[in-house]
């Protein structure tokens, strides 16, 4: 993710705010967005024993779990998420100070499978493709896939989601923050605008 | 964080959890097909080695090689110094060459200190280990690997355990930096040794002595034994190697008097039949040949933690991470 992109998500955690922007998804949005995500996977590749589910932290990672669970439920067999830290492969990494390593959990070999890589917020693509990255030097999947909860545009690299639950056409000078009940408590989409951040800066 | 590491007094309880923390999401770099990640792409790390010690020397360079930098093995034998060059114009050479960090291992205490001091590099300053001094990055693995078998879980320290550390003292970095690093986790340690190898001003130290090790074993969690360092037994610090391996040394009987939970723990290299004996060196409850595979996770986040990130910042936007 760009710079700009963590700091607009790192906005939900760290300034509670009671009412900073416009609410674009609830939380019953969220479920159904995930619940079609979910069963667009399951169609596009028809078998669900050849899926690795990894969640991109923090967000992601809650998001992948869900989906995992809804994929359990329809499979009628445990489907578990995995985690993947892309923090050592950032591109901005010697822009601020080290930051702290999230945990990167492969729940199996993902050689030959097709891995779906699912984040919060898809922006600039750079989260995407430091992922890619990662997964490289994990093994060889046959093919990858991205899901996202939220696609806001102004890509900077040729990337682009399989699977989106909302489009969200946004300028640049505005935030999108992702709340989920697993860190946030609460199940929301926003987007603020420049003027009702507070300075939580890009 | 800080920008060198010098002194394992120098990490706060914060610092120190979180270099163990990296370090435990860095660990499974080594059971991966690639072992390897891209971070330090295009940073030079000088290992600058003015003592001999390669099992030291390729731990670092193991790390920095896993984290991608270019590593220059610098060692004073051979090299300028044998001809009478100083540290500082060592130093000025390196900096002309673009060292990103110097791992410095000196046989003179305070090396580090007036390498990173003087401002003659720089780089960010690794002590690998002064004279009799310091050696924080094995006391970073040493903390580490207690954690893993004692509490288990991340982003706690070693409140409460309790920590021999047995031998030779005097001239141990390993046992200072062990007992600043473990106090600042909250850990009790406990020094046991003959009275002549334990320092003076070990009473100022945040530890407990003792001349008796059987006294010490019944609730200790983990017991580090010392390297005797026959190089520098060049004084009478004990009659005999029979009376110190019998007083001071671990065999089969006083391992058995340990908790079961307790874990044996070495520095290295050994002196089998020594301070330790072949059994207990390789027992279940031995942990020695893991610490050198933790030494380079460890070595590997001391790395990330310093050089990884924008260069001269201070940890200022902790909502960077999302």
């Amino acid at each position: 993710m760009s710079a700009s992109d963590d700091a607009e998500r790192a906005g939900t955690a760290h300034h509670q705010a009671p009412d900073d922007g416009r609410t674009v998804l609830d939380q019953h949005d969220i479920s159904r967005a995930l619940t079609r995500i979910t069963h667009e996977i399951l169609e596009r590749n028809r078998d669900s024993a050849g899926l690795v589910l990894l969640g991109i932290p923090t967000r992601g990672v809650h998001l992948a779990r869900r989906i995992a669970q809804r994929m359990s439920e329809v499979e009628q067999r445990t489907i578990t998420a995995g985690a993947l830290d892309i923090t050592m492969y950032r591109d901005d990494l010697r822009l601020k100070p080290a930051r702290a390593l999230e945990h990167t959990e492969i729940p199996d070999d993902i050689d030959g499978k097709v891995v779906v890589l699912i984040d919060d917020v898809l922006f600039s693509g750079r989260t995407i493709r430091a992922a890619l990255d990662a997964l490289t030097e994990l093994g060889r999947p046959k093919a990858v896939q991205l899901a996202v909860l939220i696609d806001r545009g102004h890509r900077e690299l040729p990337i682009r989601a399989d699977f989106v639950g909302k489009n969200l056409p946004t300028s640049l000078v505005e935030k999108v923050k992702v709340r989920l009940t697993e860190s946030d408590e609460i199940d929301s989409v926003s987007i603020t605008g420049p003027a009702s951040t507070g300075g939580a800066g890009a | 964080m800080i920008k060198n590491l010098l002194s394992a007094g120098d990490l706060d309880r914060t610092d120190a959890i979180r270099i163990l923390d990296t370090a435990e999401e860095l660990l499974g770099v080594a059971s991966r097909p690639i072992k390897k990640l891209p971070t330090l792409r295009g940073r030079t790390v000088v290992n600058l080695f003015f003592e001999d010690s390669t099992r030291t020397r390729i731990s670092f360079e193991a790390a920095a090689k896993r984290l991608s930098a270019d590593v220059i093995n610098f060692s004073a034998k051979g090299s300028s110094v044998s001809k009478g060059e100083s540290l500082k114009d060592t130093a000025l050479t390196l900096q002309a060459m673009g060292a990103d960090a110097v791992i410095i291992r000196h046989h003179s205490s305070g090396a580090p200190h007036r390498l990173a001091q003087a401002r003659w590099t720089k780089g960010a300053v690794i002590n690998a280990g002064d004279g009799t001094h310091e050696h924080p990055t094995q006391a970073l693995l040493d903390a580490f690997t207690m954690r893993r078998h004692l509490v288990g879980s991340t982003g706690s320290d070693l409140a409460g355990k309790k920590i021999t550390i047995v031998g030779d003292v005097l001239h141990s970095r390993v046992a200072r930096s062990n007992a600043l690093l473990l106090h600042t986790l909250g850990a009790h340690v406990t020094l046991v040794a003959p009275p002549t190898l334990l320092p003076v001003g070990v009473d100022h130290w945040p530890v407990e002595t003792s001349y008796d090790l059987d006294a010490s074993l019944e609730d200790a969690d983990a017991v580090m034994m010392l390297r005797v360092q026959a190089e520098r037994m060049n004084a009478s610090y004990f009659p005999s190697a029979r009376e110190y391996s019998r007083r001071y040394g671990l065999d089969t009987a006083r391992l058995n008097r340990l908790p079961d939970h307790a874990i044996v723990m070495h520095p290295g290299p050994m002196n089998r039949g020594m301070e330790i004996t072949a059994d207990v060196a390789d027992h279940v409850r031995s942990v020695i040949v893991e610490q050198v595979t933790n030494g380079v996770a460890v070595r590997m986040a001391v790395l990330y933690l310093l050089l990884g990130g924008a260069a001269g910042e201070t940890e200022a936007s902790e909502e960077g991470l999302s």
